[in-house]
């Protein structure tokens, strides 16, 4: 296999800290030194630039494709269609294939790929884009996803088409309970469309390799669900295509789907060359799928004392053209519609349905940040209603260990939601405002006012998040743990398949060797298909799953150590600092010495306990492995005069099991806040007609360092006995709560409904 | 067209640059040098920042052109001397300070972040935090939050104080 001269190594984690401690990241230093090998870093002599021509219409028939004057452009090498796929036309993350790897005959979302170009220099590959001729009959776009649930069979955008699942919840008798409410109150909510928005583009090299496969080095969240999807496509065995995970640039969800993989495969195979391919940010707004926007209904019905007694919910879920994810989407925001609380009778009716708007599936929170705003916002109009406060109403209604979800399911370990809210409520405010500085006003120093219309207002939220995959899918981890003496020193190898995106799991691999194993020198190997699954680096579930395997590869490699130890050693009890140790504590001998030329290594994989589906009638079952739990309290200050909001200050208290890196823990925390920051005041991709306005981050705006303001955490540790060390997913449940603690502190400030994110300027003046 | 630029030190040229080609590509795709990153390509992220005769610009939106006989200093050259004996880089104290603080997670906004953190404390020796959200306002990361970003550029200041000895303002 030739490698490319920039490509993805073994990344050395040499320092210090077992689980528990902060160490540094082994990757830290090749990313701040600019070495690190992201996938649109990668490169190789003779390689070819790939470029997509995308559809420009939501919907539209293809009547003709003229590859003509492309292919007699200088310098390009191929120009492929749907003529060309070798294999399956479609794919699809979640075993629906129905995602077309180029349209053919019909487009059916703005951006959708159509062909495919391969060229010498990128700009020629974009000038040729502009040669290829597509005639297109336009058709109007179906946009409007509560028309396309009234009547699902005239408003196909697919023969699928209609609703991609209808997950009913039913709890008890909800009408009857109407009848006993003291307390009524009801609302309609909407949630825009938000990005993921990681910074690294879509990119990736595929290199043809001897035996008629490929070779690709891709950034993506999962090696072996785009192995598996890809295979098919190209029309080859799994075999003969080896996937290496590039250097990720973020990821969020929005690399659980495919995107340019195929592409890039189709045109190394038919031009014999390596071919590189890299989106730029416009067509990254087109090349990935986005978080499902939202419309929904809730009515809440309580007791004098503010205790619920019923929920009655619609949720709809927009998932664009193709399933994508939106079978899981929906699942979650139906089981977790009515979050953490105890509500006797309940009736949900969640749908997705397809459109011609921008696709969606996954995006970190997956279907719960959704209801999340509704249910929080609802809780904010009970505690109202009731005459109680917003932690007070909260309290009241909390989930704790023993209840249940609206799905039955009893939550077996700690769900300390009241003592959370308890401890949030006492954490120390920030000060009053200082409007001397104008730093400090709402829109900072573009602020024309002296802060005359400028409001405070306090508000909480909470968010409950399933951790690992859901529904009866069995999401495992395969780790291979190799320990050997290497210079003089033992070195353990760590190899999975799990995609580092950011989050730290590079870090927690090689804190989970040294503990296990006792050894200082950790080495992590490139994530490759050349070790099994590891599954997604998705659902807050990789310490939890790729950290299990890691810990059970050591296990068993321990083991086979303290074996050989006893040869010689009979009293050889465990490993420690790099020490074979007695039960009495008294060292016996180095590691090195007992190992030798010996190489043990084991892989192991890591399953969690099974679940089950949802009841498609009653939506009743113990459908999630692990639930996590987040609040969050917001303070921001609103200029009702000018329209402009600023978050003076996120507190968040989390409960995380087993706290295995306090330093990277706190980043997702902080991270998952500014998300969710973002959809409450800012993110949203505007959409008309089923047309992108906003594809750029020109006018797609994100969170800057001036937006986002100091956090102040608490973070729990109540361990869940069935996962590893005792932990619990964390990098999800932050991205819930913050989003309706910001609204509701903006209700607060400005007593206005404020039923839709992101909040605009002309909702709070 | 032919360019040549200084870049970290020593002379680079490139030919056949076509028009439209920015000092961001020819660094990266054809100086060898792809610390400086591509996330929007449009100047609106900061990832691609790098100095250009001492004061930090977004390279995407230079014409290489425009740099033609100019000093360019990427996040690579920020790296002090050659790498150490185990291969490790030398890193400046910004760069560490990012690793040490936990500002790197996906790390596709670092290096754009350090050359503007760097040009900060160069001109700043102690900043407020204020300043450092006003220097840092045109990078954006995704990732972290911003919180252990204002940790690495406080903990970065202190340090370069500390090591100068006589940087510390009155």
């Amino acid at each position: 296999m030739v490698a490319p001269v920039k490509s993805p190594g073994h990344v050395a984690a040499p320092g210090i800290g077992g689980v528990g401690e902060s160490a540094a990241r082994p990757d830290g230093t090749l990313k701040v030194a600019g070495e690190f090998a992201y996938a649109s870093d990668l490169w190789i002599d003779g390689m070819l630039w790939g470029a997509t021509l995308r559809s420009p219409h939501p919907r539209a028939l293809i009547r003709a494709i003229d590859i003509g004057p492309a292919l007699a452009l200088p310098g390009v090498r191929a120009v492929l269609t749907h003529e060309d796929v070798p294999g399956r036309a479609a794919f699809g993350v979640d075993g629906v294939e129905d995602q077309p790897v180029l349209a053919s005959g019909q487009v059916r979302h703005q951006g959708e790929p159509v062909a495919i170009v391969a060229a010498d220099h990128p700009e020629t590959a974009r000038r040729a884009l502009e040669l290829i001729g597509v005639r297109y009959e336009v058709l109007e776009p179906i946009t409007d996803a509560r028309a396309v649930i009234a009547d699902p069979e005239r408003l196909k955008v697919q023969d699928r088409g209609g609703v991609t699942r209808y997950q009913p919840v039913r709890v008890g008798d909800v009408d009857a309970a109407r009848e006993r409410a003291d307390v009524v109150v009801s609302s309609e909510f909407e949630v825009g469309i938000q990005d993921q928005a990681f910074l690294g583009p879509e990119a990736g090299l595929a290199i043809p390799s001897e035996d008629g496969g490929v070779d690709l080095y891709v950034s993506t969240q999962w090696i072996h669900n785009d192995l598996k999807q890809i295979a098919p496509c190209l029309g080859l065995p799994e075999e003969k295509i080896h996937m290496t995970l590039a250097g990720v640039g973020g990821a969020f969800g929005g690399r659980e789907d495919l995107s340019m993989q195929i592409h890039a495969a189709m045109l190394a195979l038919r031009t014999g060359r390596p071919v590189k391919m890299s989106y730029n940010r416009y067509e990254s707004f087109f090349g990935h799928v986005h978080r499902h926007p939202a419309l929904m209904r809730y009515e809440y019905g309580a007791a004098s004392d503010g205790r619920l007694l019923y929920a009655d919910v619609e949720i709809v879920l927009d998932g664009g053209a193709y399933t994508s994810s939106s079978l899981n989407v929906v699942g979650n925001a139906a089981s977790l519609g009515v979050g953490p609380y105890e509500i006797p009778n309940i009736r949900i009716d969640a749908y997705g349905v397809y459109t011609n708007n921008p696709p969606c599936g996954a995006m970190r929170g997956f279907g719960a940040v959704q209801a999340c705003f509704a249910y929080e916002s609802m809780m904010d109009r009970l505690g109202e209603a009731c005459g109680l406060g917003p932690v007070e109403i909260r309290r009241r209604n909390a989930v704790s260990q023993g209840s249940r979800l609206a799905t039955g399911q009893v939550i077996e370990s700690p769900a300390p939601l009241a003592p959370m809210l308890s401890r949030l409520e006492t954490m120390p405010m920030p000060p009053e405002l200082d409007a001397s500085d104008p730093r400090n006003l709402p829109g900072g120093v573009s602020q024309a006012t002296r802060g005359e219309g400028v409001v405070r207002g306090v508000g909480y939220g909470v968010g409950l998040k399933n951790i690992c995959f859901s529904e009866g899918f069995d999401d495992l981890a395969t780790a291979r743990v190799r320990l050997e003496v290497i210079g003089g020193e033992a070195t353990a190898l760590v190899h999975t398949a799990a995609a580092e995106v950011g989050q730290g799991l590079v870090t927690i691999q090689a804190q989970i060797a040294r503990t296990e194993l006792g050894v200082q020198r950790v080495t992590i190997a490139p994530a490759d298909t050349g070790v099994g699954d590891a599954g997604s680096s998705s659902a807050s579930r990789q310490s939890y799953m790729s950290g299990g395997a890691v810990k059970a590869a050591c296990e068993a490699v321990r083991a086979d150590l303290l074996d050989l130890a006893r040869r010689s050693l009979p009293e050889a009890a465990h490993v420690a600092g790099g020490k074979i140790v007695a039960a009495s504590g008294a060292v016996l001998a180095a590691v090195e010495d007992v190992l030798g030329d010996t190489v043990i290594e084991h892989t192991r994989e890591y399953h969690h306990r099974a679940t089950e589906r949802m009841d498609p009638v009653t939506g009743q079952g113990r459908s999630h492995t692990q639930l996590a739990l987040c609040v969050h309290r917001a303070v921001v200050d609103v200029d009702v005069d000018l329209g402009l909001v600023k978050v003076v200050e996120l507190a968040a208290v989390q409960d995380v099991g087993r706290i295995l890196n306090r330093q990277a823990l706190e980043g997702q925390i902080h991270g998952g806040s500014a998300q969710g920051l973002g959809l409450a005041v800012m993110e949203e991709i505007l959409v008309t007609d089923g047309l992108v306005r906003n594809p750029s981050f020109t006018d797609y705006l994100i969170p800057t360092i001036l937006d986002m303001p100091p956090m102040r955490l608490d973070i729990l540790e109540y361990p869940d006995p069935e996962a590893p060390y005792g932990l619990r997913g964390a990098g999800e449940p932050p991205t819930l709560s913050s989003t309706p603690a910001i609204v509701a502190a903006i209700r607060d400030a400005t007593g206005r409904p404020l039923t839709r994110v992101p909040v605009r300027p002309e909702h709070v003046i | 067209m032919r360019v040549t630029i200084t870049v970290n030190g020593s002379a680079e040229t490139v030919d056949d640059v076509w028009e439209g080609e920015s000092l961001l590509y020819a660094l990266r795709e054809r100086m060898g040098l792809p610390g400086s990153k591509n996330a929007c390509e449009q100047g609106e992220c900061g990832s691609c920042t790098v100095y250009l005769d001492g004061v930090p610009v977004c390279s995407c939106l230079v014409a290489v052109g425009q740099a033609q006989g100019r000093d360019v200093r990427t996040v690579e050259g920020l790296t002090e001397g050659p790498p150490g004996d185990a291969g490790e880089a030398r890193l400046d104290p910004v760069q560490q300070a990012f690793v040490d603080a936990g500002a790197v997670q996906c790390g596709f906004c670092t290096p754009g972040l350090i050359v503007a953190s760097h040009d900060l404390v160069e001109r700043n020796p102690e900043p407020s935090d204020a300043e450092i959200r006003e220097a840092l306002a045109g990078n954006l990361c995704r990732c972290t939050g911003y919180e252990k970003i204002l940790d690495a550029v406080r903990l970065a200041a202190a340090r370069k104080r500390t090591a100068g000895g006589k940087a510390v303002r009155s």
